[in-house]
């Protein structure tokens, strides 16, 4: 038994994605069309020529007819997915098992969610009837324990954390800035977000990602196919998922400044693409910014800074668009949205453009291996997604 | 003969400050907005039950959560009575607290052990007496064969009359009342009569009563006792006016819970509730009390308190004053067949614990984490554990009548850990590692439906 991977065997060769935001004009089969027909046209296919699709929405609509239905496909495989936030990343990882099987020549994944139609502040989540002991913490309250027990592991001032916490608000809003499809396109001054009014615990308004609507797609072929398509495909070095027991909210151990989850996942990750070094040879990251105080504990479970020192990394500016790794160029869910099923397309979508040199004004020099991640859950209790994809071979 | 064998009550944390409310002076007692007659019961229940094993159940109210649909069934199932509990409901008026108590001692006679829980929300029109006069708390009694007991029924009387004095129909959210005086002069007699009669069937004579409990829907209507009787003013109990209010079916017991916590053998007390017509007992304190006094007295529960509750909350908690809601869904209702499948979770507060590892488990679990061992684990009561608080955090997004919601993950004492809501604590005193204790509450009702859980509360 063992976690072999895949890297190297299958390629992106197309990919779209639509403008994030509130799309009051457009349901979720717009979106879809768009991001598919976008896609079709970046790798230069006819729909027909697309053997298999894998849907991921979280909430958006049940099955894969939720696809075939927008896009008329002639009765062709289409899986719809759900693993929460996790989701879109689940159907690129699914598309891309399914070409290196051999089952299928090209395929595609593809991502779409429609939060705004709900008329509720934050992310609501479909539950099956229950009987009523749950847990009725909201998404930012949940995150929000990461910062106490942060503090007081390693000694910070909670102030002295508020700016740093801040400072990645800051960082990724300057990066959506630079991004057209982003659904924030503003910078926003570290007064305005340290201000912010309170949500939960020490996090304000501006320590929370979008809540967005749109969607995203990928083609993928065999590696070897890669160039029948595109000049400059991407090669998917590795995938990791991992879900966990819930041991944060059994165990005594557990102490809410990591996530296991992201732990283990990472490590299968860079043991399938072969690297030993993630601070020094991964050249970018798009990493699950849900919150501000989960990208920091993030870049410590991801191993880009030695445990109890992002912080300073992150006021150092390690992870600034023009930083030495980095993170969220795009903007991250803070500045980009987060439409849950789209998501995870939308930070390969990001990957495909740095490592083809087509990011603009946020263009990475010379970037070879990036990072995806996607985490959906809470402290303790997740499903961790990560990708490693290079514009090269081996 | 037969009698009390334990008690215990329950005065709910908030105050409502009557002046400041500009309804009055001094302060009554307020059930927070995840209470209820149901869930005060289940707190007074656990403060008089001990280890006691009791037969029977009677719960005593005037505000039942559910018309219809035994109420006494979730009480029962929260103090984790056995399923061959005989239970019973008493409503219709005030005085059902000490009818109930009055029953359940002569049940003693056929040895019959009983838990009678008397508890009330008392609420008024806003601006009118009995909002300002009500109060809202529990108690719970044990009674049983009086060769346990700590206070012997040595009498009793009562009298049912037909008046339209106090009154309220299905679904109407304010009781009204006749012109007062009109009640006073049929009632006021009907008090001295039964007082009168209970003493001659006790045999004890006024002047040997330690203490008289004095309870009526209208004070004034046992106001011609101590006279006729020739009481003094010493033998009078408190009656709680000015730091509780009138707790309808839960206040005769109350003060008698007041007057048996400090109460010494021999002492003979009368208790009387007067409401459509009255029940009269008299009780001797034997050599036991104290064996069976409850961890902590009325006095107590009356010393812990909050009384900063702005007027505007408490007409929102009780559904007066209708509000902005949070841009968040509804709560939705809890499934039927879940939570029976559940039901010494939900209710009785039951986790597990594994038999091979020792890891414990809230909910309860099947495949342990630590060890993997599956279907090795013993279920375990966590009611009365205490817990700590490992982390917290204050969410002002979540719905709730008392934002923000305090949410904690809490560690208990015994091994276990679970993400629970934190009730009657102010935001600004919780800090980590605080000690915390267990209480039953009504988390929200969706779709008609109350949904009772357990939340961790600041011991108090």
């Amino acid at each position: 038994m063992a976690s072999n991977g895949i890297k190297d065997q299958v390629a992106i060769v197309g990919m779209a994605c639509t403008q994030f935001g509130e799309h009051w004009d457009r349901d979720a089969s717009d979106m879809l069309i768009e991001a598919a027909t976008d896609a079709y046209k970046s790798a230069g296919v006819e729909p027909n020529d697309v053997d298999a699709y894998w849907l991921g929405t979280f909430a958006s609509g049940v099955s894969g007819l939720v696809f075939s239905e927008a896009l008329k496909t002639p009765y062709k495989p289409v899986t719809r997915l759900e693993n929460m936030c996790a989701t879109g990343s689940e159907a690129i990882r699914n598309a891309a098992y399914a070409v290196a099987s051999g089952a299928y020549d090209l395929v595609m994944a593809v991502g779409v969610e429609k939060l705004k139609d709900g008329g509720y502040s934050g992310l609501v989540v479909p539950t099956p009837a229950g009987d009523g002991t749950e847990s009725s913490m909201t998404a930012p309250a949940m995150f929000s324990l990461l910062v106490p027990a942060y503090c007081k592991k390693y000694g910070v001032d909670e102030s002295q954390l508020k700016d740093v916490l801040s400072r990645i608000a800051w960082k990724n809003h300057v990066a959506g800035a630079k991004n057209p499809k982003a659904q924030f396109r503003k910078e926003v001054p570290m007064d305005t977000i340290c201000k912010s009014p309170r949500v939960a615990g020490m996090f304000g308004v501006f320590d929370c990602s979008g809540v967005a609507d749109g969607a995203a797609a990928a083609i993928l072929c065999r590696a070897e196919d890669a160039h029948k398509y595109t000049d400059r495909p991407i090669y998917l070095k590795a995938f990791s998922i991992a879900a966990g027991p819930n041991e944060g909210f059994i165990s005594g151990d557990y102490d809410f400044t990591t996530f296991q989850e992201v732990v283990v996942s990472a490590q299968d990750a860079y043991k399938q693409a072969g690297i030993t070094n993630p601070r020094e040879q991964i050249s970018m990251a798009e990493v699950h910014d849900c919150f501000t105080a989960t990208e920091l504990v993030l870049m410590e479970d991801m191993g880009f800074s030695e445990r109890g020192e992002g912080w300073r990394d992150v006021l150092d500016g390690r992870f600034d668009g023009d930083g030495a790794q980095p993170i969220n160029p795009d903007g991250g869910l803070k500045s980009f949205g987060h439409p849950i099923g789209a998501s995870g397309l939308r930070m390969m979508y990001e990957m495909w453009l740095q490592l083809r040199g087509e990011a603009g004004p946020r263009q990475i020099a010379n970037p070879k291996l990036g990072l995806t991640h996607n985490l959906g859950g809470q402290p303790g209790r997740c499903v961790s997604f990560v990708s490693i994809v290079g514009n090269e071979l081996g | 003969m037969s009698g009390i064998l334990r008690y215990g009550s329950y005065i709910p944390y908030f105050r409502l400050d009557r002046q400041a409310a500009g309804i009055g002076r001094g302060e009554r007692a307020i059930a927070s907005y995840d209470e209820d007659s149901v869930s005060m019961a289940v707190e007074a229940g656990r403060q008089a039950l001990g280890d006691a094993a009791v037969d029977t159940l009677m719960f005593a109210t005037t505000s039942p959560p559910y018309a219809e649909k035994l109420n006494a069934a979730a009480i029962s199932a929260a103090l984790d009575l056995p399923a061959q509990t005989r239970s019973l409901e008493l409503g219709g008026n005030s005085r059902m607290g000490l009818a109930g108590l009055l029953l359940a001692s002569e049940l003693g006679h056929a040895k019959r052990t009983t838990l009678v829980c008397a508890s009330d929300v008392v609420v008024g029109a806003p601006g009118g007496a009995r909002e300002r006069d009500g109060g809202d708390a529990a108690v719970a009694f044990v009674t049983g064969p009086d060769d346990q007991a700590i206070a012997r029924l040595l009498g009793s009387a009562s009298t049912t009359a037909e008046v339209l004095d106090v009154w309220r129909l299905p679904g109407d959210p304010f009781a009204r009342q006749w012109e007062e005086r009109f009640g006073i002069e049929i009632l006021g007699p009907v008090s001295v009569d039964t007082a009168k009669r209970a003493l001659v069937n006790a045999g004890v004579e006024p002047a040997s009563l330690a203490k008289v409990v004095l309870d009526a829907t209208n004070r004034r209507d046992v106001a011609d006792i101590p006279r006729a009787l020739g009481l003094k003013s010493e033998q009078l109990a408190d009656p709680l006016v000015d730091n509780l209010g009138r707790t309808g079916a839960a206040h005769a017991g109350l003060l008698l819970a007041q007057v048996l916590d400090t109460a010494k053998p021999g002492d003979r007390i009368l208790v009387l509730s007067t409401a459509d017509g009255c029940d009269a007992l008299v009780f001797e304190v034997t050599d036991r009390i104290a064996s069976g006094r409850p961890a902590r007295s009325v006095a107590h529960w009356l010393a812990s308190r909050r009384t900063d509750l702005p007027y505007n909350n408490y007409l929102k908690w009780r559904g007066i004053l209708p509000f902005e809601p949070p841009r968040r869904p509804d709560p939705t209702r809890p499934a039927a067949p879940v939570m029976k499948r559940h039901e010494r979770w939900k209710y009785a507060f039951h986790g597990s614990r594994c038999a091979q590892c020792n890891q414990g488990y809230l909910p309860p679990q099947r495949v342990c984490v630590k060890c993997g061992a599956v279907d090795k684990m013993k279920e375990e009561p966590f009611a009365d554990q205490p817990c700590r608080i490992t982390t917290f955090t204050l969410d002002h997004l979540a719905y709730s009548l008392q934002p923000p919601v305090i949410s904690t993950v809490v560690d208990f004492g015994c091994g276990g850990r679970m993400a629970c809501e934190l009730a009657d604590a102010d935001p600004k005193d919780v800090g980590i590692g605080d000690q915390l204790e267990m209480t039953f509450r009504r988390f929200y009702t969706g779709e008609g439906v109350h949904n009772y859980f357990w939340k961790a509360r600041p011991v108090r």
